[in-house]
């Protein structure tokens, strides 16, 4: 079962981008997109994360996934179609087979939330109110 | 306080990295790889003890990795054919990666190896997401295994440069329907060639070393759809050194 390396990858890198930022105390929670053709399971992944992250500062992190659709456009006739699983890759219009996967490959951390010692700077706006 | 970060990475963006610096180093060491997904059972070993001595017939210097999740019987078999060998047991891991593959060959690959085939751990559905630094991915289904098994493991065959179908000695006694297989195939990885063999009565033996030849001679390889990806989300390889700059913060 990759999702554990997969989740460990994830810790990793998040660990480690926590080091550099040098004084984060906990990570509340890592947002990722996973396409539907990235050839992983978020439920397993999630259970993954779980055990990967105790005893790191990540312990008790949330793992927030955000599934991408699989998307596919012709070349030749421009046709925009959903893949689907199992995915279709060739047209469903002309039956061509020049396509352009335009999104579903995805598996990317696209951000983390985490709690450091810093002061707020000087608020130069409006706070960006919390997502979710 | 609390900050949402940007880090905007690909999660095996160190597998990714690791497997292009591997790609670059062995091209620079005149040695392509060949790497091998399939089932368990499927018939990599049996056809690759094929393509080795028909690699030792026609002179081309070639060598074997096999990735075995506890056995050395692989390896043992592989070795019969007289070219070099190594069995790397990956302790229960379901795939090799870019930086354990590069691990194992530091020391062991020999001068002027041309192809190095690389025989992954038995498994359809982990080593599909990770790049060996290979110049040629095939993948292999038997005729036992159903015609449908390239929709259900879509990434394993839609990324695949080269499609093998093994053991086709039994194809009549199992019912195997190849137009079946290979629609199913056209659907997940548009244009890919598929090749029909038999390692137990030779069928299309000498067809996986052609390929392997001719792709590390620099003939274009098929580009899978799958493979053609162009993600809209941008700065995928931003660099975390960036994170902060990038930080939302609130109290
Ligand atoms: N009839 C027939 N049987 C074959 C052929 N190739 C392999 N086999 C049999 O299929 C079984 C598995 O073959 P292997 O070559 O060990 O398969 P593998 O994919 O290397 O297996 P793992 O390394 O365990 O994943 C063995 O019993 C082989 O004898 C073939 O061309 N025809
Ligand atoms: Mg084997
Ligand atoms: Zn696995
Ligand atoms: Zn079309």
């Amino acid at each position: 079962m990759h999702e554990m390396s997969v989740a460990l990858a994830v810790v990793d890198q998040v660990a480690e981008a926590a080091g550099r930022a040098g004084d984060v105390t906990a990570v509340r929670s890592v947002r990722l997109q996973v396409g539907e053709l990235a050839g992983v399971v978020p439920d397993a992944l999630a259970f993954c994360f779980e055990l990967v992250c105790a005893g790191t500062v990540l312990e008790g992190a949330e793992l927030v996934t955000e599934a991408v659709p699989g998307r596919a456009r012709c070349t030749p006739c421009a046709h925009e179609w959903a893949v689907g699983m199992p995915p279709r890759l060739t047209c469903p219009v002309c039956d061509g087979t020049g396509t352009e996967l335009l999104a579903g490959r995805e598996l990317q951390i696209v951000d983390v939330h985490w709690v450091d010692g810093g002061s707020p700077p000087a608020p130069a706006r409006e706070p960006i109110p919390e997502e979710r | 306080m609390c900050r949402v970060v940007d880090l905007r990475r690909a999660v095996l963006a160190k597998n990714d990295a690791s497997a292009h610096d591997l790609r670059a180093h062995l091209a620079g060491r005149g040695t392509a790889v060949v790497n091998l997904l399939s089932s368990p059972g499927s018939g990599k070993t049996a056809l690759l003890e094929r393509e080795l001595l028909r690699a030792r017939e026609r002179s081309v210097p070639v060598a074997a990795l096999s990735a075995d999740l506890a056995t050395e019987n692989d390896a043992a078999r592989l070795a019969r054919s007289g070219v070099p060998v190594k069995q790397v047991l990956t302790d229960g891991l379901c795939h090799l990666e870019a930086g354990m593959l590069a691990g194992h060959l530091d020391g062991w690959l020999p001068d002027g190896t041309r192809l190095l085939f690389v025989e992954n751990v038995g498994n359809l559905v982990c080593p599909a997401s990770y790049d060996l630094g290979e110049t040629l991915r095939v993948t292999l289904a038997s005729v036992t295994e159903g015609e449908d098994k390239p929709l259900k493991y879509p990434t394993a065959f839609g990324l695949a440069h080269l499609v093998v179908v093994t053991k086709t000695d039994i194809a009549q006694a199992v019912e195997f329907d190849e137009d079946a297989f290979r629609a199913n195939v056209e659907q997940v990885n548009p244009g890919v060639e598929v090749i029909l063999t038999s390692a137990r009565r030779g069928r299309g033996v000498g067809a996986l070393l052609d390929r392997a030849l001719a792709a590390a001679d620099g003939a274009p390889v098929h580009e899978p759809v799958m493979a053609r990806s162009h993600p809209h989300h941008g700065h995928t390889h931003a660099q975390p050194e960036a994170a902060d700059a990038m930080a939302h913060t609130h109290p």
